[in-house]
């Protein structure tokens, strides 16, 4: 899916943006990168403790040196 | 988008219960931004959520967040997080046909694992209290800043940071490019001070014929010096709008984490030929470490729904290197409810220096031993899965509550993987993880 979107995404590259009046959709604040940052908050603590990868939506962190 | 929310937020009545909250926080901000407030109203948040792994470690957490516009380009906001975990730890031990004894983290005291059960301290326990707050406001028409700091601090961990952030829009602001630093210093005192590398664990087996001449065996395999953590990242990113319904969004990021990387509580069992446990020893890990990460999202609205999914890639140069697959799903009903389930996937290779134990013909002359060895399950080679699904709903005074409830399954890869020691087979070497998360957050 992820390739998919790439591949429109780079190949429809000139066509690409709305004007600001076709924004109703992408205005919702559901629609926003970061659109739940609570649970964002709490997913990061979690995977953060239990894997040893963290960060790339955000800062990674240094935290404890236990994973 | 932050301004638009903010405005559709501010159209909704605050409750009372809100209004007393924005009059604290404003005091506690101080007068210097009192001084510029407008008439935008804060928006606060507060989450509380329960992690609990079977028969291992619980976790309580409580944040609370606010955050306000003061001006038509400025924006104030805060975190406070408060957390306690309880529980059993695993402490890196392998299981064994006979009963085994650890001494506690801190020397006080002693605990017994049972035949063929996974050694774990039972008297795990940490609190943990955190701070942020960040500023952003614009530089010009279509570039701003944000700039944030943390603190956090846990019975033996203080850390600190400070972060910045710039960022342009171009094409109408269809296209937004950022970079970020991010600066961290951390100050770690373990409970019982630090472990010297590969030093033994000593036992009270009743050899010490006093428990002071038990202490001065323990404080041998100890440095009481604290030791420091220090991180530098840098985060780039670039938001793209493809079409009214579709975004994407592409970071790369990297972190520079150098100090003591070691986990003072994690040991190793040595075993002989035939694979019974000959001492324990505390673990040992480089003193630096070096990540890039990949990370892309892409967010889709439907007629009724919007659905995003994020790939991220993470390597780094302790050779572990990890694949993120996360999607979500919301789905809107009636009155301003939702439900949203929740599907991730994570798999990571383990770190060069991951053993689940050493044998003591790993250690036997003339082959030098490992100048790093850790038996963390976590920087282990290991898959895990996450399901859950959230319902959000609209309360009568305008105020929004959610409802998260989460399972997560690590399975660890090695699993099949023979030990090379006979006795050892029917010992489970790495045992699955199983947690289940509930969570409620509140908006007001």
């Amino acid at each position: 899916m992820i390739l998919g979107a790439l591949l429109t995404f780079l190949s429809g590259c000139s066509s690409m943006g709305v004007e600001p009046w076709d924004r109703d959709l992408l205005a919702k604040p559901e629609m926003a990168v970061n659109s739940s940052p609570l649970d964002q908050a709490i997913d990061d603590h979690i995977y953060f403790s239990k894997e040893a990868s963290s960060g790339g939506r955000s800062f990674a962190g240094g935290g404890c040196g236990c994973n | 988008m932050r301004m638009q929310l903010n405005q559709s937020k501010n159209s909704v009545s605050k409750s009372r219960f809100a209004e007393k909250l924005a009059l604290a926080a404003t005091a506690l901000v101080g007068t210097a931004i009192h001084a510029q407030e407008n008439d935008a109203e804060w928006d606060f948040s507060a989450s509380a959520f329960a992690y609990s792994e079977i028969d291992r470690v619980s976790a309580a957490e409580l944040i609370f967040t606010g955050e306000k516009d003061f001006s038509d380009t400025s924006n104030f906001s805060f975190k406070v997080v408060l957390d306690s975990l309880t529980g059993a730890s695993a402490n890196g031990a392998i299981a064994q046909a006979t009963p085994q004894t650890f001494t506690r983290v801190s020397a006080n005291g002693q605990y017994a694992i049972a035949a063929f059960e996974t050694p774990t301290d039972n008297n795990y326990r940490d609190t943990r209290a955190q701070v942020n707050v960040s500023w952003t406001d614009a530089l010009t028409e279509d570039t701003r800043y944000t700039v944030g700091s943390n603190l956090s601090k846990e019975i033996d961990y203080l850390s600190f940071g400070v972060s910045g952030e710039l960022a342009k829009d171009f094409d109408r602001r269809n296209t937004t490019l950022s970079a970020g630093v991010s600066l961290g210093v951390d100050r770690f005192a373990p409970l019982g001070n630090v472990p010297l590398a590969f030093a033994s664990m000593v036992v009270d087996n009743g050899q010490f014929a006093s428990n002071a001449e038990f202490q001065t065996a323990f404080d041998a395999t100890r440095t009481t010096e604290s030791e420091t953590i220090n991180t530098a990242e840098l985060l780039l990113g670039w938001t793209q709008v493809v079409n009214r319904r579709m975004l994407f969004q592409f970071n790369y990021g990297f972190a520079n984490i150098s100090g003591y990387l070691t986990d003072p509580y994690k040991i190793l069992s040595l075993v002989d030929n035939s694979g019974i446990s000959q001492d324990y020893i505390y673990e040992n890990r480089p003193d630096s470490k070096q990540q890039h990460s990949v990370f892309g999202l892409m967010k889709y609205h439907l007629d009724e729904s919007i659905f995003d999914v994020s790939y991220r890639y993470v390597s780094n140069d302790w050779d572990i290197q990890s694949h993120t697959i996360d999607t979500h799903w919301r789905f809107f009903s009636d009155n301003g409810s939702f439900w949203e389930p929740h599907v991730r996937f994570y798999q990571q290779s383990a770190a060069e220096f991951y053993t689940p134990f050493l044998s003591q013909a790993q250690l036997s002359l003339p082959a030098p031993g490992p100048e790093f060895a850790s038996a963390d399950y976590r920087i282990g080679d290991l898959t895990a899965y996450t399901i859950g699904l959230k319902y959000g709903f609209q309360l009568e005074d305008g105020d929004r509550a959610e409802v998260r409830l989460e399972y997560y399954k690590q399975t660890p890869n090695d699993a099949n993987r023979p030990s090379g020691i006979a006795n050892l087979e029917n010992i489970d070497l790495y045992p699955e993880v199983d947690a289940v998360i509930l969570q409620f957050n509140y908006f007001f």
